[in-house]
């Protein structure tokens, strides 16, 4: 099951690797995150210009057309080398939204300025006390005249305070719990009655606690059919699923190749620590994690090329399955550099903090575990 | 677990229950003491407590201590982590104290046992070094003695608290040519003499907690030496055997499960799919527990019989810090999306924390925890040790 790669793919892997190893040393990225703004405009102004942030749409947008493929080769990468550039939330959520559910006009206004790097977008869909229950919603939007107003609260939007335009999930009936009923608007950020509350992240991200009060929204955002939200976020979350685990095998990827490293050149007892047999087990069933999360990525992200049926609990399994493997290899990854793992300065525990983030978005591993047991 | 208590332990539970909530400083009931206190604040409960005379249990009465039983131990042991009391400063109280008064001259007694007892001296332990973490026998901080001086030039590092400290004990080289656990001296440092620089270490959860610690050509008298010259690794490892008795942490895991499962009722509704999962992980933790403090009674049992417990420091160590480690672990799990959120360190500026306060501090204590397993001596070290020690391997 072996992905084979077009010649496209691999020249489109090599750029991100080369961009990459040439502007987003571990130093550089140091910095960016340290920054007032948390991100930098000129490396995403760069993702923009090598087509990375049109790589998953469709040739008409300037895209590979072959989304998840392509998602999965760029995130894959990112992993490895810890961006903190919101490319998931507005490429792979916002602009996958839009792409897969939004009207003719939503694509040909939005898409192009995405892929060109000219916005930020991120998606607001958790609340307090939602846990990781998409359609658990009670934020309202009511109708009024030709617009809906929304009024609620958003809880841990990554990415808000950077972002230009915003993705919120409100109830347009039902109850707080209902499957249906949920709808999702593109709201402006600097809308009137709009209000962030900003922190940062375990990963050196940025994310925000977000109030709407009576925030007026024009019937054109909505996105997608009214009453239909849930279930078009579980189709985004299935998608964004195969783009964390592929961060999360890019960042597994790292943490072995580092861990293996340290354990060659490091000596204790006057030998290297490789040479003690506990440690040698240790790094095989590390290694042994890595290949079982690729694989199922790769498996992964073959069923939502090909658009497959079922492919909703192939993702809860893979959240789950490269959830448990990536905490495995990070904790381990730590353990074994000793001291040295807990140290700031060390990547390591920069890997260890994302992937620790990758488990919590759109649902941990014990929930998406449930959830693959329960999914037909 | 509750002991059959005589009447007197009785009382005396009593006495100490009431003590703590009587006299505990309010001030120091923040978020995270162990981040979030300054030094003088962190002092605050052990002066009270040195007032009372209960400043160091294990000490003996001529230096100090309170004359406690092993019961009367065990019951303040498990008072106070119950209580959520931060411990008198370990490195100080716990660690280089019983090793002046066990292998310390007279002088040294009179000098150090009254600072430490007060609070007045803070003390750091400089064991590891760049090169020597499992394998410590392996120091290469040298100290050549020079008229009634030893000239100590080397590197500490990962010295927990040292900018804090007033002095640190450290393991040295004495003598090179010999064996490496012969060579080695445990000599005291005031940390105010010239040519001792810290440089502060910063951890993942964002704390400044380690330390890297520079000797360059320090002048240390001789007199401050602790028992005979390249005898130091003995005295090293009967403060090693202390270290790791108090970490099972039976009290400090019991109040934070206590706490975990107030907040799995708050955050995780019943019919939530989660639930079960949360109901059973935690379970098996409070098993773990019971398991470890059960043993912790026996071997507390067999030790007032006069039986030596062997290795059993090693297994303390080693559960005692994987069941913190999972708690933290589950109890950052818990927190949901809240865990994404990380507390910038004390004076830092992220002044907003999403949700509730309660799980302000699970990222950082999940983050933090991993040193457990690695520090005082890593977990595989004390594999090793039982190994050997135990199935003669
Ligand atoms: C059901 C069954 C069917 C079998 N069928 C066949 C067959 O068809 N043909 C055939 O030739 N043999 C067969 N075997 C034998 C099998 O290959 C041996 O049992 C196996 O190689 C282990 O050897 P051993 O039993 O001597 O155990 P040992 O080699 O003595 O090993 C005992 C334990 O020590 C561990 N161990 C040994 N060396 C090391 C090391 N260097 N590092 C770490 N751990 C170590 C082992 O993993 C094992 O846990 C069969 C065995 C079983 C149980
Ligand atoms: C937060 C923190 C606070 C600390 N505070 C202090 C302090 O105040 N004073 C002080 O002196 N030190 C302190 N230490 C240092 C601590 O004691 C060492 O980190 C520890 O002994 C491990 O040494 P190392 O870091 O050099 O790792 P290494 O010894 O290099 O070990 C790396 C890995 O290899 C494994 N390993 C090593 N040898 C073997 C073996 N023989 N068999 C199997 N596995 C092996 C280890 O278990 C570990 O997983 C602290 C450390 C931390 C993280």
């Amino acid at each position: 099951m072996d992905i084979q790669f077009t010649e496209e793919q691999e020249l489109l892997r090599n750029s991100v690797q080369r961009l990459l190893k040439d502007e987003y040393s571990f130093d550089i990225r140091r910095d960016i995150v340290a920054s007032n703004e948390g991100w930098s405009r000129d490396h995403w102004r760069k993702f923009a210009d090598l087509g990375l942030l049109a790589a998953p749409f469709s040739e008409e947008f300037g895209g590979f057309g072959d989304g998840p493929l392509a998602t999965m080769i760029v995130m894959q990468e990112f992993g490895r080398s810890l961006v903190v550039e919101p490319f998931m939330e507005t490429v792979v959520l916002a602009g996958g939204l839009i792409e897969a559910e939004g009207s003719d006009a939503q694509r040909h206004a939005y898409l192009p300025i995405i892929a060109g790097g000219g916005e930020i977008w991120a998606l607001a869909w958790a609340e307090q006390g939602s846990r990781y229950d998409l359609g658990n919603v009670s934020t309202s939007a009511r109708r009024s005249g030709d617009d809906f107003i929304l009024s609620g609260t958003k809880t841990a939007v990554i990415g808000a305070p950077w972002a230009d335009k915003l993705i919120v999930s409100a109830r347009t009936s039902g109850d707080r719990r209902d499957h249906d009923g949920v709808s999702l608007f593109i709201v402006d950020r600097q809308s009137a009655g709009l209000h962030l509350q900003s922190f940062k992240t375990v990963d050196g991200r940025r994310a925000a606690e977000i109030t709407l009060k009576d925030v007026r929204v024009p019937a054109s955002g909505l996105l997608g059919a009214e009453g239909q939200g849930t279930a078009i976020l579980e189709r985004c979350r299935d998608r964004a699923i195969g783009a964390l685990c592929a961060e999360a095998v890019g960042a597994m990827t790292e943490l072995n190749a580092s861990t293996l490293d340290y354990s060659k050149t490091r000596k204790q007892f006057g030998v290297a620590l490789g040479t003690f047999q506990v440690l040698q087990h240790r790094m095989v069933d590390m290694f042994v994690a890595l290949q079982e999360a690729l694989s199922l990525t790769q498996h992964l992200v073959l069923s939502l090329s090909d658009g497959e049926t079922g492919v909703s609990k192939l993702a809860s399994g893979a959240k789950a399955k490269v959830g448990y493997a990536a905490r495995f290899v990070g904790e381990q990854a730590i353990q074994l550099h000793g001291g040295m793992g807990m140290s700031d300065e060390l990547n390591v525990g920069h890997y260890f903090k994302r992937i620790g983030a990758i488990d919590i978005l759109f649902g941990d591993p014990a929930f998406h575990l449930m959830r693959f047991a329960r999914t037909s | 677990m509750e002991l059959k208590l005589s009447s007197e332990d009785a009382a005396f539970r009593d006495e100490v229950r009431s003590f703590i909530a009587e006299n505990y400083p309010q001030e120091m009931r923040v978020l995270n003491p162990e981040t979030d206190l300054s030094k003088e604040q962190s002092l605050l409960w052990h002066r009270i407590l040195h007032r009372k005379g209960w400043i160091a249990p294990l000490w003996p009465k001529e230096y100090g201590g309170p004359g406690w039983s092993l019961t009367q131990r065990f019951i303040w042991e498990q008072e106070t982590s119950r209580a959520g009391t931060l411990p008198p400063l370990a490195f100080s109280v716990t660690m280089v104290g019983p090793v002046i008064y066990t292998f310390g001259t007279d002088a040294q007694k009179q000098k150090f046992l009254p600072r430490i007892l007060s609070g007045e001296d803070w003390w750091c332990q400089g064991y590891s070094e760049p090169g020597s973490g499992s394998d410590l026998a392996s120091v290469r901080t040298k100290a050549v003695r020079d008229g009634d001086h030893y000239i100590v030039n080397g590197h500490k590092t990962w010295t927990t608290l040292a900018q804090h400290a007033d002095w640190i004990f450290c393991l040295v080289r004495t003598d090179p040519a010999a064996k490496p656990q012969a060579g080695i001296s445990f000599l005291l440092i005031d940390m105010k003499t010239p040519g001792v620089t810290v440089r502060p270490i910063i951890t993942i959860d964002g704390s400044h907690e380690v330390n890297d610690v520079f000797l360059e050509n320090v002048r240390v008298p001789v007199a401050n030496l602790i028992g005979e010259e390249n005898k130091g690794w003995t005295y090293a490892k009967f403060l090693l055997g202390n270290e790791r008795t108090s970490m099972a942490g039976i009290g400090r895991s019991t109040r934070y499960l206590r706490r975990l499962k107030d907040i799995v009722r708050t955050e995780v509704p019943k019919d939530d799919p989660a639930s079960g999962e949360f109901e059973r992980d935690i379970a098996r933790v409070e098993l773990d527990i019971l398991a470890l403090e059960a043993t912790e009674l026996r071997v507390v049992a067999q030790m007032a019989r006069g039986i030596d417990p062997g290795a059993a420091a090693s297994l303390f160590k080693i559960r005692g810090t994987e069941i913190f480690q999972r708690i933290t672990d589950l109890t950052h799990r818990v927190m949901g999306h809240y865990g994404l959120a990380l507390r910038e360190p004390a004076g830092g500026n992220n002044i907003f924390m999403p949700g509730p306060a309660y799980g302000h501090t699970a990222t950082e204590k999940y983050l933090n925890s991993r040193k457990l397993s690695i520090y005082g001596g890593s977990n595989e070290i004390q594999r090793n040790i039982i190994a050997k020690a135990v199935l003669g391997l």
